[in-house]
This record gives structure tokens, C-alpha cells and sequence, in this order.
């Protein structure tokens, strides 16, 4: 195995450049789905997935697999990200070699398991040969298998259209206290996301008055909208816009709202361990999550946007480009988040 | 037939030479489980991130607020507990012992159904009913008086609801020794009272209470430490509300960047109140020992509760609601319901959760697997360990039985988290790296389960009376043979109830195999939590009936589960 040390400023100047889209050159050769991989995979028979994914959908996830590929199981490892994080970190630390791969919702994971010589370098064929280059790590050690926003949310029950808040600014409204929930960024990636990207763009005071709403304090970026579709809380402050699309489609009484000021905007990546104890079934999971067929199961049934430029959009979710977003920063993320969590936890006082 | 008298010469010698071996090998074991944790605990709560002494990390604890307000709302929490499971359990106690209030065989059963249940689950299953805005029974009272959304009843999500909560499923801790001490006590008493003139009710006043009084005392201690460290309930219903008790925040510590050290120190607050109030519950029942002694066990008489016993009858099932009736038909409901807490119809029915939780949730499998693996291994390696000491004990077989029965009882004063902190630190390190394995999910479970399996074959023990194996050692049969052929068959219902006992104790568990787990060797209670923590209340629905279903298939294979009374379910 290479191993591969970076420094962070290595790695701004390296995403700085691919962002660019002048870099270029890639250190290790694109590998595509053969048959000698399925067969080394189907030996090992199963895969341990971990993820942050709404459950339901990593395990359609995981069962379109078993029907690609018959007799390798798959074993999705659900939690927040920052659990997920905790969880590969204590395990990794302990000798531990559970994990084959994880799809975070917290990108900034990946630059320290990188930084921790714990990836593999592995490239899929259909990733080298169509994503745009700023969605994958030059040397394998992750792609980018989703991109998600957090979102507002109201229950139309509850709330009538007219008076749903429209911008992070409506929240602070008293007429909101007591009938918020929000989910908790020292377990959910995308709100430890979320929570960065507020705390640049409106500063801590804008949380400090928050916290005095007597918000509802749920954990995972899934909960929310299952609390506003339940009718437990009128308006969702953070939480996944997948999920109320996904609840409003099943003819529940939700929708999504994209403040005024800006989105957060939330990308997942995943990579594969370097200690995976089933290495070709990781890899072979982690070709086939990128292909066409799974990305556009992300769009169609995940209802999130796939960064693969052949995936075809099903309507009912907003294009990005038609939402004020606010851009992801994991390098940002990475350095900012224990303050994040230590602060939050001051603040929220859980 | 020999008569060979010569026989019970020989096992003074053999018992000389096999006792020392026998003390240090179940002295290592016990050490292994007890003290190595606690040693670990102790040795992290004193020193810093690069291992020098330090006291900061308990200047921290008493200082910063974040602390401070855990432990207070810790200390409010299982005094209020405490209080309400007496104020329940105590005169339901003496309704189905003493007085001949209708069904009390009925209750009695019921009781152990919330005995059973765990706590974490009930927890769950009261947000169902009493989340302020979506519960079932907000939603019904707002059907009903007509009030607008934002009115609500109740609202589990508060100290009042947490506390609630934990009181539901504590209450027949205080319960059983009520019930038990009032099963005890000797009609005589009492039929010396009314001889002497005493009416029904001053005989129940005079005699009967005060003869019950350190049996409930015992029963309100017991209640506080249960309260005080249970962890599940707490984590489902305190930080939605905002707040933190001592064990969730312990449990928050080792979030990432975790931090071993305070949360070895908030541990041991902990630790030290359960030694203290253990001390102070043995004191109380160690009277109690004394005040029946000598009466013959005539039956208790019976009150006659005449016109009033349906309305002592209403007032047990309303109490038995909380824990049972309630919180079973809302996960009945959310089980195939699309939206948990929508009440389902014909037109809303569905089986989707069902198909979820079996055919979708790769988890699963794994973890019904893993918790029935440990669930028996626990059970029959628990049994052992404490068939053993119990018998060594009680028959006072070696030198050295005291201690073994000290070690024994003495994980009772370890509560769940603090138990799992210890065996995280132990063992998560090298030389003997468990952490990961099923291996120190069984260490804990075994630990937890001990105090209380002891307990109960102890008194098993005793109530087999040494004439019975004396005439079988007189009439020539070896120790060994004795026990094989009289003691254990007259033990096996007690050995076949401490078995079920910690089979259902570990299928309950949470507060240490939430610190112990890692993916592969995740349980179903950690699995429910999981669950709860993404909100997929269906799918928790579907997994608690299922643990309800096992639970009391193993429960009611063994009709009940004698010698209740003495001994104690640990915390989830």
C-alpha cells in the first residue's frame, strides 16, 4: 500500500486547483467492474456498509446490490456521521477492521481518515471517465455519492403556506417558540454541515437567539421531517430536503423551504477502507454505488441530486441551480468542529 | 443396600484440598469482572490526556454548570421516582397480599409484564402517546374537548414526563417487596391483635404497616437507584426536552473527541451514592429480618374490602395503564400504522413495517443473533458462577465463603453505564483487547446479572434444609452424589428461573452495551436506539414487539419467576 500524507494547506491548494478544473493528471488508474472483482467479491459474500443515509434508502441501496449481484450480502451500518465518525475511529484505534466502506454526510471525514493513512486508493472506471473532477479525490481515496440539501420545513396541517417562515431570519420570530425541531450537529453530518455553513454566513447570535425558541432537539438530519410529518412540531430549522420530498410525495402533509438567504449545502462522499475486511466486495459496491443504474436510483427513490452527468432528474425536487445555495467547505468544516460541537452543546445545553 | 459409615469421614481431607483452588480461581473471575474495571475507572478519573496525576477532571465536575445541572436534575429525578413508586406500588402491594381485592393473580402476572418490559422501550412507546402535539392521547383529548392544536395534556417530553416515565416501569421493584414482606408477615400477629381487641383496621394500622415499613423504605431506596442510573429513558425523552442526567451526559463524553477521563470521573458520583444507599437499604432490611422471626407462617388473613374492592380493583389497572395497556396497543398501533401515531383503521393499514424490519434492515439478522448468543451464554454461565458460589456459601464448604459472597453482591452497587465505562477502558487496550467482541458484552452482562442470580439461589439454597443431604452423605452417598441425586433436583425450578432470570435481564439491557458495542456485535436494545435516534418509529414498533414476544415466551415457559422478591432486575 502507498501511503499518502498531506498537509492541509497540500490539500486546499489540491481542491483549490481541481475546482479550477486545471488539474488534471490522476495517481492511480481508473478500475472498472470486471468479472475476476465480482467473483473475488462473491467469495467474500458480504459487505459492511456504513453510512448516514436515511435508512430505508441505504437499504434499497443495499438490496439493489444483492440483486446485481447475487450472493454477496450487505450489511448497512446506520448512524449519524459524527456517530459514524466516532464509532470508525474507535474501532479503527482499538485494532478493530470492521468497516469496508462509509458514505459520511460530513465530507471533512475523509480528510482525516486520509490524513490517518486509513483509505484505499480506488477509482472507479465510469467516476475517472464521466464525473467532473471536483467531485472525486485525484487519488481513489473517495467520490461523491450524493449532494443533499439542509432545508426549512413546515407541516401544512399546522401551518398555512402564507404564514410559513421563509428565511433562518422568520425562525427567530416568538411566534415560532415551542413548535421547532431541529437535529443535533454532534451526531449528523449534514447538520455539523449545515451548522458551519450558518455559523459563516449568520454568525453565532443567530444560534444563541435560536436556542431561546425552546426548540425541539432531535438527533439525526432524518428525524425532523419524520417529526413534522408525525405533527409533533409546525417547522423543521434544520433536517434533510430528501426526506420531506420523499414524505410529501407519499402524500404527506409537509414541504420543504428554501430560505431566502441561502441553502446549506450538504455533499456525501464514500471511500473504502484500507483494512476492509471483505476489500473486493467493497470495491466492487463501491464501482456499482457510482454507476448509472445506482445514481439513478438516488434521484428516483432517494430523491437527491447524483453530481453523474448522465443521471436523468425526475421532477418534484428543485434543480440546484434554481436555489440560492451556500457553498460546502470540508476543509472548513474539518477544522471548525469541535468549537461546533463544544459551542452548540453551551448554546442548546445538550 | 451398604451402609458404609466410614464414607462421611473422608470429605473434611477433600474439602481441605480443593478449597483453595476453588476460592482463587472464582475470586480471579470475580476480580476480572469487578475490580479491573473499577480500577481502570478510578485510575482515568485521576489523570490527564498524557497520564499525570490530576485532580482537574473533578474540579471540572463540581464547577462547570454543564455538570452541576445533570447531577442536580439526576438528584430531583429519583427522589420524585422514588416517592410515586410508593405512592403506587405500596397499597397495590398490600391490596393483592392482603385483602381479597378480585384478580390478584391477574395483577401479580401484570406487574411482571412491566417488570419485564424495558424501560427504554416504554419510554419510546410514551412518546406515541404523549409527545405534546402528535400523541395519541393529546390527539384524542383535542378530538374530544374540541381544544385548539397548540393545547395539550400532557407532554412527555419534561422532567415531569422523564419522570414519569422511569416511575412506570420502577414501580414494581417497590412492588415486589412490599408484596413479598406482607406475604410474610404471619397471620398470628395479627390474630393476637384482634384478640386483644383490635379491629380490622387498627390491627392493619398498628401491626400490619409498621411490619411493612422497612420492607417499603428498602423498596422507595431501591426505586431511587434505579431511577438515578437508568440510561435509556433519560436519552429518549431528556434531550428532545433540552437537559441531560448524570448518565446521558456520561453517555455524551465520549462522542467524539471523547473524553475517558470526566466521564470516568462523572462515574464515580455515581458509584459512590449506590455503595452509600446500599449500605443504608441493607441496614433497613436487616432489621426487617428480625421483626418476623418466630412466628409460625400461619396464612395471612384477608381483609374484606366489601363494596370497595372494585374500586381498589379500578384503581390497580388504572395504575397498571402506565406501564401496560397504554404503551403496549400505541407500539400495536405504530406497528401497522404508516405514520406512528396515526390511529389505524382498515383504510390506513399496513404491513410495510413488518416487511421493513424483516426483509429490508440487513441489522437485523445480526442482532436478534447476537442477543439470543448472549442471552443463553449469559444465562448459563451466570447460573454456574452462581450455583457455585451459592452453594459454597451457603454451605459454608470452604474457607474464605464470605468474601466470595461480598464479590458476588458487590456489582450491584456498579450502575450500567459506569460498569460499561470500566470494561471500555480495560479492555480496549492491549494486552487483552475484548472490545469488539461478544466477549465483553458477556463479561457486562454477567457482572450485571450476578448480584442478583446469587441472591436468588442462595435463598434456594437455604430453603433446602441440610438434614435432607445429611441423611443422603449418612446412608453413604458421596458429596458429589448427594447433590446430583437430592439437592439438585430439589433446586431445579429455582436453577431453571435464575436461568430465564438473566436471559430476559440481558434482552433488556442498554446502559452498558450502548458503551460496549461495535457493529458487529450490535444487540437489539442497541438496535432500537439507533433506530430511535433516525426517528423510524415503525420499524422500533416492529423489533419491540418482537422482544416482548421472546421475553414472555420465556417467561411464561417458566410461569413466573419464584424468588422474585430478593432479587433485582438491572437497569436498561
Amino acid at each position: 500500500m502507498r501511503k499518502l500524507h498531506f498537509s492541509r494547506r497540500d490539500l486546499l491548494k489540491a481542491s483549490a486547483a481541481m475546482a479550477a478544473g486545471t488539474f488534471a493528471t490522476r495517481a492511480v488508474a481508473a478500475e472498472a467492474i470486471t468479472p475476476a472483482l465480482a467473483e473475488a467479491a462473491k467469495k467474500e459474500g458480504k459487505v459492511a456498509f456504513y453510512t448516514a443515509m436515511d435508512l430505508p434508502v441505504a437499504e434499497k441501496f443495499g438490496k439493489a446490490f444483492e440483486a446485481k449481484f447475487p450472493g454477496i450480502s450487505v450489511r448497512v451500518e446506520r448512524s449519524g456521521s459524527e456517530r459514524v465518525f466516532q464509532r470508525v475511529g474507535q474501532e479503527m484505534t482499538s485494532g478493530i477492521h470492521a468497516v469496508d466502506l462509509v458514505n459520511s454526510a460530513d465530507a471533512a471525514h475523509f480528510i482525516v481518515w486520509k490524513r490517518n493513512d486509513w483509505l484505499a486508493p480506488y477509482l472507479p472506471e465510469e467516476v475517472a471517465r464521466l464525473y467532473p473532477a471536483q467531485y472525486y479525490d485525484p487519488d481513489g481515496f473517495s467520490v461523491t455519492t450524493r449532494v443533499w440539501l439542509s432545508s426549512l420545513g413546515y407541516n401544512t396541517n399546522l401551518v398555512k403556506p402564507e404564514d410559513a417562515p421563509k428565511s433562518f431570519a422568520d425562525l427567530l420570530d416568538p411566534k415560532w417558540m415551542g413548535k421547532m425541531v431541529k437535529g443535533h450537529p454532534a451526531y449528523s453530518g449534514t447538520i455539523m454541515t449545515a451548522t458551519f455553513q450558518i455559523v459563516r454566513e449568520l454568525g453565532w447570535p443567530y444560534l444563541e437567539k435560536l436556542a431561546k425558541q425552546k426548540v425541539m432537539q432531535v438527533q439525526s438530519s432524518t428525524d425532523p421531517p419524520k417529526k413534522l410529518a408525525l405533527g409533533e412540531r409546525g417547522v423543521m430549522a434544520d433536517g434533510n430536503d430528501y426526506n420531506l420530498i420523499q414524505l410529501k410525495e407519499a402524500g404527506q402533509p409537509v414541504e420543504v423551504i428554501y430560505p431566502t438567504e441561502g441553502t446549506p449545502l450538504v455533499t456525501g462522499p464514500t471511500g473504502v477502507f484500507k483494512s476492509a475486511p471483505n476489500p473486493n466486495a467493497a470495491r466492487l459496491f463501491q464501482n456499482w454505488l457510482h454507476t448509472l443504474e445506482a445514481q439513478q436510483l438516488l434521484v428516483d427513490f432517494a430523491r437527491q441530486h447524483s453530481v453523474h452527468p448522465q443521471v436523468k432528474e425526475k421532477p418534484g425536487v428543485r434543480k440546484l441551480s434554481d436555489i440560492k445555495l451556500w457553498k460546502d467547505d470540508p476543509a472548513g468544516v474539518e477544522k471548525a468542529s469541535e468549537e461546533i460541537k463544544t459551542r452548540y452543546a453551551q448554546i442548546f445545553r445538550v | 443396600m451398604t451402609i458404609a459409615l466410614p464414607a462421611a469421614a473422608a470429605p473434611p481431607k477433600h474439602k481441605l484440598d480443593l478449597s483453595w483452588p476453588i476460592l482463587i480461581l472464582f475470586a480471579a473471575v470475580l476480580c476480572v469482572l469487578i475490580i479491573l474495571p473499577m480500577s481502570w475507572l478510578l485510575y482515568y478519573s485521576l489523570v490527564d490526556r498524557t497520564g499525570a496525576f490530576t485532580l482537574a477532571n473533578f474540579k471540572t465536575l463540581v464547577t462547570d454548570p454543564v455538570f452541576i445541572d445533570p447531577l442536580v436534575t439526576t438528584l430531583i429525578l429519583a427522589v420524585s421516582s422514588s416517592i410515586i413508586c410508593c405512592l403506587a406500588a405500596a397499597p397495590m402491594g398490600w391490596l393483592v397480599a392482603r385483602t381479597d381485592m378480585p384478580l390478584r393473580r391477574t395483577v401479580r402476572a401484570l406487574v411482571t409484564a412491566s417488570f419485564v418490559t424495558p424501560p427504554f422501550l416504554g419510554a419510546i412507546a410514551w412518546e406515541l402517546l404523549a409527545a405534546p402535539n402528535s400523541g395519541l392521547l393529546n390527539k384524542t383529548f383535542r378530538a374530544v374537548t374540541g381544544a385548539p392544536q397548540d393545547e395539550h395534556l400532557f407532554n412527555i417530553y419534561s422532567l415531569g414526563g422523564l419522570i414519569f416515565v422511569i416511575s412506570c416501569y420502577t414501580f414494581p421493584y417497590v412492588f415486589v417487596l412490599v408484596a413479598n414482606a406482607l406475604d410474610r408477615i404471619p397471620g398470628d400477629l395479627e390474630d393476637a391483635s384482634a384478640i386483644l381487641g383490635g379491629r380490622t383496621w387498627t390491627t392493619a394500622r398498628r401491626v400490619t404497616v409498621p411490619l411493612a415499613m422497612p420492607a417499603l423504605v428498602a423498596g422507595a431506596l431501591v426505586a431511587f437507584l434505579q431511577a438515578m442510573t437508568l440510561f435509556g429513558s433519560p436519552a429518549i425523552l431528556a434531550i428532545p426536552a433540552g437537559f441531560h442526567t448524570m448518565t446521558t451526559k456520561i453517555w455524551s463524553l465520549f462522542n467524539y473527541p471523547p473524553k475517558p477521563e470526566l466521564a470516568a470521573a462523572a462515574s464515580i458520583p455515581l458509584l459512590i451514592l449506590t455503595v452509600l444507599l446500599l449500605r443504608a437499604e441493607h441496614f433497613i432490611l436487616g432489621r426487617r429480618g428480625y421483626s418476623v422471626v418466630g412466628g409460625k407462617q400461619g396464612n395471612p388473613r384477608l381483609i374484606k374490602l366489601e363494596g370497595l374492592k372494585w374500586a381498589a380493583l379500578a384503581f390497580v389497572f388504572i395504575v397498571l395503564m402506565c406501564p401496560v395497556f397504554l404503551p403496549y396497543g400505541a407500539l400495536l398501533n405504530a406497528t401497522f400504522s404508516h405514520v406512528a401515531t396515526s390511529f389505524v383503521w382498515f383504510d390506513n393499514f399496513t404491513l410495510h413495517n413488518i416487511y421493513f424490519v424483516f426483509y429490508e434492515l440487513s441489522a437485523t439478522k445480526l442482532a436478534v443473533k447476537n442477543t439470543f448468543l448472549l442471552g443463553a451464554a449469559s444465562a448459563t454461565i451466570g447460573t454456574v458462577i452462581a450455583l457455585v458460589i451459592a452453594y459454597l456459601t451457603s454451605r459454608r464448604a470452604i474457607a474464605g465463603y464470605r468474601a466470595l459472597g461480598f464479590l458476588a453482591t458487590a456489582p450491584v452497587a456498579i450502575p450500567g453505564i459506569v460498569l460499561g465505562v470500566g470494561l471500555f477502558l480495560s479492555y480496549a487496550r492491549p494486552p487483552l483487547v475484548l472490545y469488539g467482541t461478544l466477549w465483553i458484552l458477556l463479561i457486562a452482562f454477567i457482572t450485571i446479572a450476578l448480584p442478583a442470580a446469587y441472591q436468588q439461589l442462595q435463598s434456594a439454597f437455604r430453603s433446602v434444609h441440610t438434614d435432607i443431604e445429611d441423611a443422603s452423605r449418612i446412608l453413604g452417598a458421596t458429596r458429589l452424589r448427594t447433590l446430583w441425586r437430592i439437592t439438585a433436583p430439589l433446586l431445579r425450578t429455582s436453577v431453571i428461573a435464575t436461568w430465564c432470570f438473566i436471559f430476559v435481564g440481558v434482552i433488556r439491557e442498554l446502559s452498558a452495551a450502548i458503551m460496549l458495542f461495535t457493529s458487529e456485535t450490535k444487540v437489539i436494545s442497541v438496535l432500537i436506539f439507533d433506530l430511535n435516534e433516525s426517528g423510524d418509529l415503525g420499524a422500533i414498533s416492529v423489533l419491540g414487539l418482537i422482544m416482548l414476544v421472546i421475553t414472555f415466551a420465556v417467561v411464561i415457559a417458566v410461569n413466573r419467576i419464584p424468588g422474585f422478591g430478593e432479587t433485582r432486575l438491572r437497569n436498561a
